[in-house]
């Protein structure tokens, strides 16, 4: 039995311990924004955020999660959202329609997560850091449309704009 | 207080929300799925609230933008604000046949085309039902009246009301047979850009792609394959899923906790189980011995011979002539110079990034199935004899596809679903690991090309012969369709070139190798546009001539491909030097193709580093779509087949060994990353021709344009594909 916190919330959960986070996400929690690609921890459709940090969801196991706070694609946007408005995710969805990104839209929800991980680590990012930064795979072959995204969400944030926790206070408006 | 009359409650609703609207298009029958939903339902492509309109859409969204595409052509018809407008997936139903594949399927870059006149026929003419049910109501005459942005007017009593609210009483008048569409200079949807339909959901993860189906009391299914290509299941040794003695009382089912059945299929065993990874575990654990059959000793060595073998074929009956005039052999013969190479190509794997899953529930009275799919009408011909069904007791509900790229017109995983669910006999909901996606595709032919040339004493094309040895595609899926021996899928693109050729022969020789093979994004124009458009390169290096020049006076009969040669040549700039990179050379290579209606050209410039390093720098494109529905998915969709066809040209390969593939992850089935992706280009030729195909056409191209570019930089010519299996290092 382990206690994670999942989008800001107590979850204790009785799988086997060497069970794949992701797996806990889509099949107990039915938080099913969190896709399966690979399995093995290349593709990023299962990508979240543990302790503000893009991690795949497939290739970390739940027994190693219980001090970890953990965000999905449903604790960041959407009616599902549990926690206070993330401004940063909302400009990063944002952008995502604005540039229309999404083709078949399986990678979506684990590039946002990539890039709200990125932006808060490096509000105005380079394309080199683009490109190390974001590893997720999209088959459509959306990139040029991603890197834009990236770019339309990064200059939306205030230039002095720095990293933000999801789990602290929004900053002052 | 709403300005608008709300009908709803004295006139036809009967408290209904939602409405269907539907329309007595000769031609179409009821849909069976939607009869009982309303008295209204005579035929639906429409159902209308007050606040939205639905627009029902036939083909199913797998990124290329049917969602968004399909109901601008009903909205543009109907006059709404676009805000108001939904898309709504169809269930299968004879009415929602694709006109051009002749059943419920979404392939061959038709959807467009084959909606793009009766769904506006059909907005046009719900238009005009509207305002004959506002004019009963208000007994004022049709022509007092207008209907816009979602409401229909009456200026001289000023009265106004609602599409939804009039929609009930609406179904019910006749339909215009042949209702008046607007002057296309009227438009206020079609050829601009709308936001995509699909984006909101997909983006917070909310939309329902095939392994995000949930049902009551749903079961999880894992499967394994026997590995080798073809053989089938032995015997099961499920012996380490047993209980052991102290989960004895929490295990029915005698195994380990969670795991509900082992199932045996023809060619794969499967786990069901109360979480899929519990599934998945147990699967490795469990010991199977397969009857490997014919292909046991199956390698991509035996395979590559035997199909280069074949190209010297003089077996008459191997040979397949698709297109034959002039005497392109006569011509060669007497040629003053022949310019031959042959092109292999290997085979490609689709590897969507959703993997292949279905959910399906089977009871004693019929089967439901929830799956992506690009074919829904084949579940209703191949489950009944399994299920001891009828075709009329099986659901097909079409989920977002997580892309498919051909992969999802076939049938398997969604049987595999339903005869899972009748072990069962609960829904279950079946997703495959990437290995067995990888391993177990219908892979994209490989295919070995000889091409051959002949030129007179001035360096003028008299002749050329082309001839494609391939396992077929068609010999499986459609065994009929074979003429005279001859697989007319597998000559497509080399029948209907655009080149002025005196003398041309195409013929091509089937060879099965006892790969699967399937349609993979533009079938064989991949194949076909890489042997022709490398040739047409290695002629102009013979001559010495420029070859977007050469291409120019090969298609000065061909305006519409000559107009789409020019403008890639103006906009890619390529007349100018590209500038130079230490440490590198720069390169320019041109390809283009006339797929599914549309003409495609595309300018790849590259760097080869002298370490052999390949960048791809910029790509420019140039297309002829016919008239443009929505400029930004025509865009993207360009981007994507650009990005497609580039990974496979630069890494893609299936490889076999012991009849096994040798590929299992995106760790050796590498996929383009983001920062291997150049930037793009795309230009729209402007037309006012009907609408074609647009996500297969833009990736024919990409290949030989990348390896004319390498050629154009090292003086390398690379005939033999991936990219990746060349030493590109300075010599």
């Amino acid at each position: 039995m382990v206690t994670l916190t999942i989008n800001g919330r107590p979850v204790t959960t009785t799988v086997a311990n060497d069970t794949p986070l992701l797996w806990l996400l889509r099949d107990q929690l039915e938080l099913t924004g969190t896709k399966f690609g690979c399995g093995s921890g290349i593709c990023g459709a299962c990508t979240v955020l543990v302790n503000d940090e893009a991690i795949r969801a497939c290739s970390v196991t739940v027994a190693s999660l219980a001090d970890a706070q953990i965000v999905t694609i449903e604790g960041l946007a959407g009616e599902g959202r549990v926690q206070q408005p993330d401004s940063l995710a909302e400009q990063v969805i944002a952008a995502w329609i604005a540039e229309q990104v999404p083709q078949c839209g399986y990678c979506a929800p684990g590039l946002i997560i990539a890039t709200v991980a990125l932006l808060r680590r490096t509000p105005h990012p380079s394309d080199d850091d683009i490109d190390a930064a974001i590893t997720n795979l999209c088959r459509c072959g959306t990139y040029p449309r991603i890197r834009k995204a990236i770019h339309r969400a990064a200059s939306a944030l205030p230039q002095s704009s720095h990293a933000q926790s999801p789990h602290g206070t929004p900053p002052a408006p | 207080m709403s300005p608008l009359i709300n009908l709803s409650r004295r006139a036809v609703l009967k408290g209904s929300g939602a409405l269907i609207l539907g329309f007595h298009l000769p031609f179409l029958p009821v849909p069976a799925a939607m009869a009982g939903s309303s008295p209204m339902a005579i035929n639906a492509w429409l159902k209308m609230s007050s606040d939205t309109v639905a627009v029902i859409v036939a083909r199913s969204e797998m990124g290329q933008g049917v969602f968004t595409t399909l109901p601008m052509l009903v909205a543009e018809e109907l006059d709404v604000d676009w805000q108001t407008v939904r898309a709504e997936m169809a269930p299968l139903d004879p009415v929602y046949a694709n006109p051009l594949l002749g059943s419920m399927k979404t392939g061959n870059g038709t959807s467009l085309a084959s909606g793009f006149l009766p769904l506006r026929q059909a907005g046009a003419a719900a238009r005009l039902m509207l305002m004959a049910a506002a004019a009963r109501i208000w007994r004022v005459p049709l022509t007092e009246l207008t209907a816009t942005a979602g409401v229909v007017g009456h200026a001289p009593s000023d009265r106004q009301a609602s599409y939804g609210a009039l929609a009930g009483l609406a179904g019910r008048q006749p339909v215009p047979p042949d209702p008046p569409l607007r002057d296309p200079t009227t438009w206020t949807l079609i050829g601009r850009s709308p936001p995509r339909l699909d984006s909101p959901a997909k983006v917070i993860g909310q939309a329902t792609f095939g392994v995000d189906v949930r049902l009551p009391n749903l079961l999880h299914a894992a499967i394994r394959h026997c590995p080798v290509l073809g053989g089938t299941l032995g015997k099961i040794d499920d012996s380490a899923l047993k209980a052991k003695a102290k989960d004895k009382e929490r295990s029915p089912t005698g195994y380990r906790p969670g795991v509900i059945a082992v199932v045996p299929l023809t060619n794969a065993v499967a786990v069901v189980a109360e979480s899929w990874w519990q599934a998945q575990t147990a699967l490795a654990d469990i010991a199977v011995s397969w009857n490997e059959g014919a292909n046991a000793d199956l390698t991509s060595a035996s395979l590559d011979s035997a199909l280069t073998k074949a190209l010297d074929t003089t077996d008459s009956h191997a040979i397949a002539i698709a297109v034959s005039h002039g005497d392109a052999d006569h011509a060669i013969a007497g040629a003053a110079r022949v310019v031959e190479a042959v092109y292999h190509q290997p085979f490609l794997a689709h590897a969507p990034l959703e993997p292949m899953s279905a959910t399906a529930s089977v009871t004693a009275t019929g089967c439901t199935l929830w799956l992506p799919t690009q074919d829904q009408e084949q579940y209703a011909k191949l489950l009944p004899p399994l299920l001891g069904l009828k075709p009329s007791q099986i659901t097909v509900n079409t989920t977002f596809l997580g892309g498919s790229f051909g992969r999802r017109l076939e049938s398997d995983f969604g049987i595999q679903a339903a005869l899972l669910s009748k072990a069962v006999g609960r829904p279950v909901r079946l997703v495959w690991s990437r290995e067995e996606d990888i391993r177990h595709d219908f892979y994209r032919p490989a295919s070995v090309s000889r091409v051959t040339v002949g030129l007179d004493a001035a360096d003028r094309l008299i002749g050329w012969r082309h001839r494609i040895v391939a396992p077929s595609i068609l010999a499986r899926v459609d065994p009929g369709a074979l003429k005279n021996g001859l697989d007319s899928a597998m000559i497509a693109g080399l029948d209907d070139q655009s080149y002025a050729l005196p003398a041309l022969l195409i013929d091509s020789v089937r060879r099965d190798t006892g790969v699967p093979v399937g349609f993979w994004r533009s079938g064989w124009h991949s194949n076909n546009a890489f042997s022709t458009e490398s040739m047409i390169d290695e002629v102009a290096a013979a001559i010495g001539r420029d070859p977007g020049h050469l291409r120019r006076t090969l298609l000065t009969d061909v305006p519409r491909t000559l107009g789409v040669l020019d403008l890639v040549i103006a906009r890619a700039h390529w007349d100018r030097p590209l500038a130079p990179v230490t440490g590198g050379r720069r390169g320019r290579g041109l390809a283009l193709h006339q797929a599914f209606g549309s003409v495609v050209a595309e300018v790849a410039e590259v760097t080869v580093f002298d370490d052999g390093r390949l960048r791809v720098d910029r790509v420019v494109a140039v297309v002829d779509c016919g008239l443009v529905v929505h400029p930004d998915v025509v865009k993207s969709q360009i981007e994507g087949a650009i990005l497609f066809g580039l990974s496979a040209a630069l890494t893609g390969k299936i490889t076999f060994d012991k009849g096994q593939v040798l590929q299992s992850n995106f760790h050796d089935a590498k996929a383009l990353t983001l920062a291997e992706a150049p930037t793009i280009e795309v230009y729209l030729v402007e037309s006012r021709e009907a609408p074609s195909g647009v996500s297969d056409a833009g990736t024919p191209p990409i290949a030989p344009a990348l390896t004319n570019a390498i050629f154009d930089a090292t003086g390398q010519r690379l005939r033999r594909l991936p990219v990746a299996d060349h030493d590109l290092r300075a010599q």
